[in-house]
């Protein structure tokens, strides 16, 4: 018999611990000059040092130390006066000199913290996620085990390798156990990595594709009773690759969790991995027997000694906290909750501010990104970002809304022209030869047509009934097809009928 | 023509004497004659070593300024990386490797247009004192063929005692340059760490392996000191600071007023008589030529080859990881339905060595959960008061000296079977690369008892390498008015007939 959530969460405490690994956006690799484009042809960015060739050295690149210093700066850690690489010792053939530099016991970045808040039934709430530690390490290279049943290498036909990813600097940022969430640890989790992702996009120093794997997350969870004091035995959930995944994993792991724990089972400490089509996760490494990896100092490299001042000029460089830059403009543009977190689920904050800060009204920008420009990109299922119109276009079209030169509907044909690649807004109309009709002159043959036909409405809007007027401008409309200036219809009917226009 | 030094070589090519190709073409006439009797080499590239000597002469008769050595010819130790040209290491699971890069060291021989006559051997991975333990058979030592021309680095010593080379490089990780200079009566010197990069060395114990010179005399041994020496942005350890003066300290050979300290721990017990007689020798020598001799104590230096033999082969566990037959070298039962594990093993298995196996197997213990802090950790900690008693005696004295090696080149074989004996002979010269200090051996004469080559030691403080080489010259030019031609005139000829 399964569990419901609501039983496991009233027996069980959850203790969460996360992994986040986050692939550097730097130009170069890890060691080598290397490029680091994503998707390039197998083996086409790889060099002796990343191939591990016989004699090839490792040089640190500066810039992947400067990012992980901005990353520790931003979740409040101290950064280590000196810290060292190790070697992680194991075999593995995506794996080219079959040891991992690494970080080990002297990160670069300890202590840190950051806060993240959720909805709970009490109203929004905060809860501190401790940061132990974020240190510098190379990604490996990929292996591709073509044949056999399970698309791993036992039992694999045969195996490619691409080393284009091997040497890629990855930033590793480990939480310190996150007791006291309760029922949320599920939301606490998606908000922690929602949070960091954030963070890490503000500081410009990743990707941050978790669906590309330049942040993956891995999510540890135990159970103990509630009120004990001893850790219950945890397991590990890799590939959680969407913000989303991280949420279900958790859920799904605590109630695997429980379920064995009532049946009178005990947790195998163990590394799962996550199906994203089940929500359910299968078992992987067993870690019952601690793997020994034979750290030691990687003696082909020099400890890391950041100069304080230059520590601090990274700090004062800081881009704003992403919560607190919500906050501030959710203020400024007077967005509603709803709104704002919509805005930042379709991921549009950047892409709005960006256009407010060309002029365009917070409320007009907003629904132009959120609205019809989302529309097209979920319909062509590309990323907003990808479509051909900048916060330029919105900006001067919402201008051209604004000054009567288009209506709402001809700036929606305008908006699909630009996306469709037909040239700038100005470029657009010009082709398209969109024109608002505002020659006053029909307007207002159309008005008093329309005024005539329904004499009664018009009279109530004539005694001050202002609402009636909307009969009206519909017909108006209507009758001049809708390209008439719904705002210069309203003005003329009104002044028409002896009202005040505004 | 190739008893000269490579100075006097130089001099005749700068005059227009000689050319390279007739240079070159001489030597590789010389290897040709000797080499079946001392197999130095593992790869002599006579087409490439012509091809480099004309691009000289060329560059040379268009008037272009050359650099000191342009156009003489050099023993590459098999463990540099050399572009296109087989590097194996000694080992099987290297052969038929072509590298398609220049370690940094190449990179400064072609463009100081130093020839590259070929590769030397050397014991595998560099592991051993003998060259006993190359994957291609052992290298005779030109004193006396059934003996031992060093190790690892024996096949460039050999190649410079039997004048198939005026110049040579070799790799120094625990006496490897060292050590075969003492036993063939050569000049070999490590330099600082961090001195010359490493780039493109394959690693043996990343932390004590050195690239050096060696040579016949001392000042050649500068000259080549100062062609490959200084910073490379691709090696992190390499040290950015302007390369010591070596070749005017060779030059000048000024002791006078310089306080030489014997090392008191690396004297005595264990060290043969003839080593001994001719160590107190050349300290007389040295005192009547200005220098004030003192003795120092280094307490800690009896530990040194216990922390090496953890810290290197913990290292070189780590670094020889990477042959496993993915991406080159040797590849032993890719069969159909092999897993990669299986080739991994079985390339391993087939392509190293009993004592490369050794020290992985020593290496991977050592560093192993439960067992790093009494091993390599410990190891680490001697290695950090050996380091603090070489800085206590260099308080004392300018260099500090002792005997290359307690014995000299024993008969192949005879230690083969026996590592630890085997280990033993490199305790004078181990210290030397736990601390990063430069070291020198040059020759002292022969020991009575059997008349071959003893080596004597000169330590010098980081990045002071010059020091060592003011004291080599100095006690190389009182040893040669005494000797009144070369030591190595009085090796026996390898020519059949003669
Ligand atoms: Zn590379």
């Amino acid at each position: 018999m399964s569990l419901t959530y609501d039983d496991v969460v009233a027996k069980y405490e959850p203790v969460l611990g996360l992994e986040v690994h986050v692939e550097l956006n730097t130009e170069s690799k890890m060691f080598c000059g290397c490029a680091t484009v994503f998707g390039a042809e197998p083996n086409t960015q790889t060099c002796p040092v990343c191939l591990a060739l016989p004699g090839a050295l490792p040089v640190v690149n500066e810039k992947a130390i400067e990012s992980t210093i901005k990353i520790g700066l931003a979740l409040n850690c101290s950064i280590a006066p000196f810290s060292r690489f190790a070697r992680k010792n194991y075999f593995y053939p995506d794996m080219p000199k079959n040891f991992q530099i690494s970080q080990y016991d002297e990160p670069i970045c300890v202590d840190g913290y950051i806060d993240v808040e959720i909805e709970t039934d009490e109203g929004p709430k905060k809860f501190r996620v401790e940061v132990e530690r974020v240190h510098m390490e190379e990604d490996t290279g990929k292996s591709l085990h073509v044949g056999g049943a399970t698309g791993r290498i036992h039992g694999a036909e045969y195996s490619l390798l691409d080393y284009n990813r091997a040497g890629i600097p990855l930033v590793e940022i480990v939480t310190k156990i996150v007791p006291g969430t309760g029922k949320y640890a599920p939301e606490v989790a998606k908000a922690y990595v929602a949070e960091l992702r954030d963070i890490l996009r503000s500081l410009g120093v990743s990707d941050v594709k978790m669906e590309q794997g330049s942040l993956r997350c891995d999510a540890n969870v135990s159970l103990r009773l509630i009120g004990a004091e001893k850790l219950g035995t945890r397991s590990e959930t890799k590939n959680v690759n969407s913000l989303r995944s991280v949420e279900r994993a958790v859920r799904g792991e605590m109630i695997r969790h429980a379920e064995l724990l009532n049946a009178g089972g005990r947790v195998v400490q163990e590394t799962r991995h996550f199906q994203e089509d089940t929500g359910l996760t299968r078992s992987g490494r067993s870690k019952e027997q601690a793997e020994d990896y034979r750290y030691f100092p990687e003696p082909d490299l020099v400890p890391v000694e950041p100069d304080a001042a230059w520590i601090e000029t990274l700090r004062a460089g800081l881009p704003e906290r992403p919560s607190i830059r919500r906050k501030r403009l959710q203020e400024a543009w007077a967005v509603p909750e709803k709104e704002m977190a919509a805005m930042i689920n379709a991921d549009v904050l950047d892409i709005v501010e960006e256009t407010v800060l060309l002029g365009a009204d917070p409320t007009k920008a907003r629904s132009w990104w959120l609205g019809e420009i989302s529309r097209i990109a979920n319909d062509k299922d590309v990323a907003i970002a990808d479509l051909a119109i900048t916060p330029k276009d919105v900006a001067e079209i919402v201008a051209l809304v604004n000054s009567g030169d288009l209506t709402d509907k001809l700036a929606r044909q305008v908006v699909e022209g630009v996306i469709s690649g037909e040239g700038k807004p100005s470029e657009v109309i010009a082709k398209r030869g969109i024109k608002v009709v505002n020659d006053d002159g029909a307007l207002m043959a159309a008005i008093e047509k329309v005024c005539a036909e329904q004499a009664e409405t018009a009279e109530k809007v004539r005694a001050g009934h202002i609402p009636a007027a909307g009969a009206l401008i519909g017909a108006v409309m209507k009758e001049t097809k809708g390209q008439a200036d719904a705002a210069r219809v309203r003005e003329l009917l009104l002044g028409h009928l002896g009202q005040p226009t505004s | 023509m190739i008893r000269s030094t490579a100075a006097q070589m130089a001099a005749k090519l700068a005059s227009g004497e000689t050319t390279s190709v007739t240079l070159t073409q001489a030597h590789l006439d010389r290897i040709n004659s000797v080499e079946d009797k001392v197999h130095a080499f593992l790869f002599v590239d006579e087409k490439g070593a012509l091809e480099q000597a004309a691009s000289v002469d060329a560059k040379r008769a268009k008037g272009e300024k050359l650099s000191p050595l342009a156009g003489v010819p050099l023993a590459l130790k098999d463990v540099l990386a050399q572009k296109n040209k087989p590097t194996t290491c000694g080992s099987k699971i290297l052969e038929g490797w072509l590298p398609p890069y220049d370690s940094t060291v190449v990179a400064n021989l072609k463009k100081n247009d130093i020839v590259i006559l070929g590769k030397t051997n050397m014991d595998e991975f560099a592991m051993g004192s003998s060259t006993e333990n190359s994957a291609y058979g052992p290298t005779h030592n030109p004193w006396d063929l059934s003996r031992i021309p060093g190790g690892s680095g024996g096949g460039s010593s050999a190649a410079l005692a039997s004048f198939e080379a005026p110049l040579a490089i070799g790799t120094d990780t625990g006496g490897s340059i060292r050590q075969p200079a003492a036993v063939t009566g050569t000049v070999g010197v490590k330099p600082t760490y961090g001195g010359v990069s490493r780039y493109g060395l394959v690693a043996f114990s990343s932390s004590l392996d050195q690239a050096g010179p060696c040579a016949r005399t001392v000042l050649d041994t500068a000259l080549l000191h100062e062609a490959i020496a200084g910073y490379d942005p691709k090696d992190a350890t390499s040290i950015n600071a302007p390369v010591p003066q070596v070749v005017q300290a060779a030059k000048d050979g000024n002791v006078k007023g310089m306080k030489i300290g014997v090392v008191k721990e690396l004297n005595g017990d264990g060290y043969q008589p003839g080593v001994r007689a001719r160590f107190e020798e050349a300290l007389e020598l040295l005192a009547k030529a200005g220098a004030e001799i003192v003795e120092v104590s280094t307490p800690n230096f009896e530990y040194a080859l216990a922390a090496y033999y953890l810290i290197a082969p913990s290292e070189a566990s780590s670094n020889l990881a990477r042959f496993d037959a993915m991406r080159y070298g040797l590849r032993v039962g890719d069969v159909d339905g092999a897993s990669a594990e299986a080739v991994m093993n079985l390339t391993r298995e087939v392509g190293f060595g009993k004592e490369v196996k050794r020290r992985i197997i020593l290496g991977t213990y050592a560093l192993s959960s439960g067992y790093y802090d009494a091993y390599y950790g410990s190891a680490q900690k001697v290695r950090t008061l050996i380091t603090q008693d070489f800085t206590q005696a260099f308080t004392k004295a300018d260099v500090l000296v002792s005997p290359t090696c307690p014995t000299t080149a024993f008969k192949i074989g005879e230690k083969a079977n026996d590592p630890l004996a085997m280990y033993l002979n490199d305790i004078a010269t181990i210290p030397v690369n736990l601390a990063g200090i430069g070291g020198m051996s040059l020759p002292a004469g022969l020991a009575d008892e059997d008349g071959l080559p003893v080596g004597f030691q000169i330590m010098s403080p980081v990045m002071k390498d010059e020091r060592m080489y003011s004291v080599g010259a100095a006690l190389e030019a009182a040893l040669l008015s005494q000797w009144g031609a070369p030591l190595l005139d009085r090796a026996p000829a390898l020519e059949a007939g003669k």
